[in-house]
């Protein structure tokens, strides 16, 4: 169970593995936070291809660092959403709120188009 | 192969956010006692990760020397949880259940919303500056059954 995280391109990469719940919701905001102002990343991805659970902790989490990265004009977008997952998302609103893609490649992607957008 | 499977587990312990996942871990193993699809097992898993985050957030205002019991009643097909706190209470029961309604702006205020959405009934009895106490009640369905593993 762990986070991990790296960064390119203006963009932290947030790798979450194992359950999202109240403990790791206070640890993962902190790592976040703090990483993206160190790399001074506008854009956030996260991967929950291996999160095996998530209750609405890990949510506020999510919807907290969306309204961080907004702020800064950057753009987030989560990829790796289980059936599971994606059914806690529906039920959040999540899901109107930021793109939910299913690889890494396919979030690259549309961060890039919408980069070009807003040029 | 139907089983009939009559249980009843009753954990108490301090009010730490490590011991939610113990207590959802702990449910999901009695109620793999009885014949459940792997989605009910989820569903059952995050209602009662909300309602045991509530006693440690709200119950106890993140003080870790509370004490939440959680009770779990298998009858049969019938899935019964209490969780209890001896916490500060909820003076507004019915605002506290209201969806997006948080106190923390870090927070979703979607507990509730989940374990309504997850259970067939949510009961929340409380009082203020004595704790809350919230019933959970799931009839597991026989449809589609996909026997969990655990």
């Amino acid at each position: 169970m762990a986070l991990i995280l790296n960064s390119k391109k203006n963009t932290l990469i947030a790798h979450i593995s194992g359950d999202f719940d109240l403990v790791k919701a206070n640890q993962y905001r902190e790592q976040i936070d703090r990483n993206l102002a160190e790399t001074m990343s506008q854009n956030l991805l996260l991967d929950l291809a291996k999160t095996t659970f998530i209750d609405s902790s890990g949510l506020g989490v999510i919807m907290g660092r969306y309204r961080k990265v907004k702020a800064n004009h950057g753009q987030m977008i989560i990829y790796g959403v289980s059936p599971r997952i994606r059914k806690i998302f529906e039920l959040s609103g999540i899901l109107s709120l930021m793109p939910v893609c299913s690889s890494e490649e396919a979030a690259w992607k549309i961060l890039e188009e919408n980069t070009r957008k807003e040029a | 192969m139907d089983k009939i499977v009559n249980n009843r587990i009753k954990l108490e312990f301090p009010s730490k956010g490590e011991n939610v996942a113990l207590a959802r871990i702990t449910i999901a193993a009695l109620v793999s006692q009885q014949e459940l699809t792997l989605n009910d097992l989820e569903e059952i898993k995050v209602a009662v990760s909300e309602a045991v985050s509530n006693a440690v957030i709200h119950g106890y205002r993140h003080q870790s020397d509370g004490l939440v019991t959680v009770i779990g009643i298998l009858q049969g097909e019938k899935l019964i949880i209490e969780i209890i706190d001896e916490g500060v209470g909820i003076p507004d029961i019915e605002k506290a259940m209201e969806p997006a309604f948080s106190t923390d702006p870090e927070r979703t205020g979607l507990g509730f919303v989940f374990m309504q959405s997850f259970m067939d009934e949510v009961k929340v009895e409380s009082k203020v500056n004595k704790g809350t106490k919230v019933t959970l009640v799931k009839v597991l369905s026989n449809e589609n059954k996909n026997i969990a593993v655990s």
